[in-house]
């Protein structure tokens, strides 16, 4: 399988990307890792007319502490956030998140901005990256801004990023309990897609695969905000959730599997307390 | 467009389409056909080479981006007809059955050695979740690869 016809750019510089996407607009995609949009292209379910390569762009491969946050690089590969020191002292969950993704092979390739911008909401990342409340800047011609997590997500691989935007950076707050955190994926084959995940940490949960984007589970924090145990914020895992019946799974079955596992994610996120 | 990569410590360039994947400048440019395509969905990993010393699959990475990197194919590992111990270990393991697999199981393996030089068996079996064998012989391979990180019992 070989995509169709494109022309290759590779851009230098933050700058030199974001010229490069204003000079082609909607018809123009960026590649950084490109394990989601290669694959797109490859089955021609993709056809960008313009790709604007971005792994000449080293400085935005990075994780720092900054105080009360972890910066980390768009371009930082998730194997590079599976093994940062920084993140397995101040964020464990993320750490661990990153090295549930796909395969060694995918990770030496993927990053961890490349997989929020492309927004499936099958992926391990976005979700844990809402369960962390997250915060995201993204670069445009008009200068940056910051995007909460929260507001990113709008609907089956869309973001509230522009055509000409990049997302640049994702910063990470220090959570309260940082080993209190638990992160739970269920796939038929080692390397696929969640059917469901979820992730806990500092009473909020969020979900894998149980809609059109990633999720908080609203009804478990409630409950847990309540005082309920595990068990029983669990039996609203399924609440205000739009799953989807398809091949690999059916609805109800999705549904049994995030109050499943998110049941055992707020277990034993309680035990590492 | 013009590209310019590394591959087994030789200089090859070419005027390629701006679409050509890895794998196939490997095969058809660089005519390397160890490295086999299989699901060409970023699945099997019988396409796996190293990038940079690093296990990438490629038929999910396109040439360009491979531009100004160094490849390593299983054609790279021996030297002055030595095999690469983690060959060796496959010959002593019996780690093959029809071959398909192996040239990126092998390469898979070596970048796994490289990050982590002792793995558990465990750890092995998580190494190779990116790579299937449709013999399904893993046993042997996770022997193999074992044995390749306790290079003094393969015997050559």
């Amino acid at each position: 399988m070989i995509p169709v016809p494109f022309t290759y750019q590779r851009a230098g510089s933050v700058a030199e990307a974001l010229d490069l996407a204003a000079e082609h607009g909607e018809d123009a995609k960026f590649l950084a890792g490109g394990h989601s949009l290669l694959p797109l292209m490859k089955l021609r379910l993709a056809t960008p007319e313009v790709i604007i390569d971005l792994s000449g762009l080293r400085d935005l491969s990075y994780v720092t502490d900054q105080g009360s946050y972890v910066a980390i690089g768009a371009l930082t590969r998730h194997h590079d956030v599976e093994h940062s020191d920084v993140l397995a002292r101040e964020v464990p969950l993320l750490a661990h998140a990153a090295g549930q993704v796909g395969d060694p092979q995918i990770r030496h390739r993927g990053t961890i901005g490349g997989s929020i911008a492309h927004a499936d909401p099958a992926s391990d990342l976005p979700a844990t990256l809402l369960t962390l409340d997250a915060t995201l800047v993204a670069q445009g011609p008009g200068g940056s801004r910051e995007i909460p997590v929260g507001e990113f997500f709008q609907g089956l691989f869309e973001t509230s990023l522009e055509p000409d935007e990049l997302l640049t950076e994702i910063q990470v707050p220090k959570p309260a309990a940082a080993g209190a955190w638990s992160f739970q994926k269920f796939t038929q084959r080692a390397i696929d897609w969640a059917i469901v995940g979820c992730s806990v940490q500092d009473g909020r949960v969020g979900l894998v695969n149980m809609g059109g984007t990633p999720l908080r589970a609203a009804a478990v924090e409630a409950a847990l905000a309540d005082g309920a145990g595990p068990a029983d914020a669990a039996a609203h895992a399924a609440e205000g959730t739009s799953a989807a019946d398809d091949i690999r799974a059916t609805r109800v079955y999705r549904e049994h599997l995030a109050r499943v596992l998110v049941s055992r994610a707020l277990t034993e996120a309680a035990a590492r307390a | 467009m013009k590209v310019d990569l590394t591959v087994n410590g030789n200089d090859v360039t070419a005027d390629v389409e701006d679409r050509m994947l890895l794998v196939h400048f490997l095969r058809d440019v660089a005519n390397l056909t160890a490295t086999n395509v299989g699901c060409d969905t970023t699945s099997c990993g019988a396409c796996t080479v190293l990038l940079d010393g690093e296990s990438v699959k490629s038929c999910t990475v396109l040439a360009a981006q491979a531009s100004g990197h160094e490849i390593t194919t299983l054609e790279g590992l021996a030297h002055d007809g030595e095999m690469h111990p983690v060959q060796r270990a496959f010959h002593q393991e019996h780690g093959l059955q029809c071959g398909f697999c192996t040239p990126g199981m092998v390469m898979a393996i070596v970048s796994m050695l490289k990050e982590n030089p002792h793995p558990t068996e465990e750890q092995v079996r998580q190494g190779l979740e990116g790579n299937l064998c449709r013999c399904t012989g893993y046993h042997n391979i996770v022997r193999a690869a074992l044995a390749a990180a306790d290079e003094d019992k393969v015997t050559a």
